[in-house]
């Protein structure tokens, strides 16, 4: 049985980007992925790298968005360097669309309390309609405006996840599709990982399976109360720019094709598409750009968010079993910097970035769990 | 570098007047918009929208979306599936499709 520093579970975004960080730092990494047959969560998202709005309930997590929307341009550099692969990382700035006067000034107010909690470090502008539509000349006459934060940015997070990918072969990672894993055992310190058709032993072990990591997690002493949340995209076919920066859920991506999302839905396990959800998503679409009206719809899919009951990520060091960690967040895309270049760091024994300090499944524990 | 088959004694297509770019074009009644232009001697009917390489008809059958064309004002026209009308406008594609604000 082969053995390594540490076994990930998980080969989607967060996994990946935490091998990436493990594997640069000179660590022996394998990489557990499941298959095909997984819920891919890095395979069905928006691709948004996205700061405004986010935190307000826990403002560390603005930070922590924050930290890893400055860090993503050196990552997407870096990734391009070493593997030839682009993310199409840009930060242009994003907007949220709003449709009333009254959505616009609890927009306002919303991200006023956001940039007080966070010391002013979170800054956004409102845009009236003219102002926008300096930003956007294709933008629909019912948009009142919009908020604008610089922080906010897009990538393609296919190329993300083949870049990581890439990444950690380069630097001497193990990459496995061995079906999902069956059981963790800790053994004398480690630990060892029975896949579907093969065991590894590792040093430490981080499970990054997102929803699998329910069943996972209570293995090595911690939990991970998820729930799967259904977002369904249609992509247009390819358009010359026509919308030079992100919005909530509208995108233009750098082939030309225009994403709209996104729906929240509770459907279990459920990961196709309905169509009136679909119709939902395209009539908003086209109230934000009108234009769209006239364009072809090529594609539309249906993916799982990875939820825990606050939308809140979950980070954390198993205290019964040391050398176990859980790491699992709907931001894939967003927090990938960050989990690069600061979460695996402390999962390789730094002292963990500040920003996370309030994300570990005690907040669910209704015994122990004290007010945000 | 196509010619056309013989026509049977029972069909009498008539001849079809359309426009591709800036050429004049007889097609004839029954064709495809693809067919016809490339029996014209048309050699690509766009470029593609990432790397923006020259593309002509391929399947002739629907399937491979090679052969998107302008047609009449409408982008992304396959115009394999599309049979000449009388004064018709057939634009080639340079990269990826534009905007089109108002339906004709």
């Amino acid at each position: 049985m082969t053995s390594y520093d540490f076994a990930v579970i998980g080969g989607g975004l967060v996994g990946s980007a935490i091998a990436y960080g493990l594997a640069r730092a000179g660590h022996q990494v394998c990489v557990l992925d499941e298959g095909d047959v997984a819920y891919r969560a890095s395979r069905g998202n928006f691709g948004l790298v996205w700061v405004q709005g986010k935190g307000q309930e826990i403002p560390l997590y603005s930070e922590w968005s924050m930290s890893s929307a400055s860090l993503w341009a050196g990552l997407t550099d870096e990734l391009y360097d070493l593997t030839g692969i682009r993310t199409q990382h840009q930060a242009p700035g994003g907007v949220h669309l709003c449709y009333s006067a009254d959505e616009l000034s609890s927009r306002q107010s919303a991200l006023e309390s956001l940039s007080r909690a966070t010391q002013g470090r979170f800054d956004f502008d409102m845009l009236d309609h003219d102002q926008l539509r300096q930003l956007i000349p294709e933008i629909g006459e019912s948009v009142v405006g919009a908020s604008w934060s610089r922080l906010d940015g897009h990538a393609n997070p296919l190329y993300l996840l083949r870049a990581l990918h890439a990444g950690i072969q380069h630097h001497g990672g193990t990459y496995k599709s061995c079906g999902p894993v069956r059981r963790i055992r800790p053994e004398a310190g480690s630990f060892i990982v029975d896949c579907e058709r093969q065991q590894v032993h590792a040093a430490r072990v981080v499970l990054a399976a997102g929803l699998g990591n329910r069943d996972l997690a209570p293995q090595v002493g911690l939990s991970a109360p998820l729930a799967p949340n259904r977002g369904e995209i249609l992509v247009t076919e390819r358009m010359k720019p026509l919308l030079n920066l992100p919005t909530t859920y509208l995108r233009q991506t750098g082939e030309g094709s225009i994403l709209m999302g996104d729906s929240h839905e509770d459907v279990g396990f459920d990961d196709g598409t309905e169509t009136h959800v679909l119709s939902h998503i395209a009539q908003r679409a086209v109230r934000a750009l009108p234009a769209l009206a006239n364009t072809r719809v090529v594609r539309a899919w249906g993916a799982l968010r990875v939820m825990t009951p606050d939308g809140y990520p979950l980070y954390e060091a198993s205290e019964t079993y040391p050398g176990a960690f859980v790491a699992c967040c709907h931001s894939g895309v967003t927090l990938a910097a960050a989990h690069v270049k600061r979460l695996a760091p402390w999962i390789a024994g730094d002292t963990p970035p500040a920003e996370i300090s309030p994300f570990t499944a005690e907040r669910f524990h209704v015994q122990t769990a004290t007010p945000v | 570098m196509f010619k056309r088959l013989p026509l049977s004694d029972t069909t009498c297509n008539r001849d079809v007047t359309i426009t591709f770019d800036d050429l004049t074009v007889t097609a004839r009644e029954g064709e495809t918009v693809a067919a016809a232009l490339l029996a014209a001697g048309m050699r690509n009917c766009r470029t593609t929208p990432v790397s923006e390489s020259p593309r002509a008809p391929y399947c002739m059958m629907g399937v491979c979306f090679e052969c998107l064309m302008e047609v009449d004002g409408v982008p992304n026209v396959q115009a394999c599936q599309m049979l000449v009308r009388e004064g018709m406008q057939v634009r080639s594609q340079q990269g990826a499709r534009r905007l089109v604000h108002d339906h004709a």
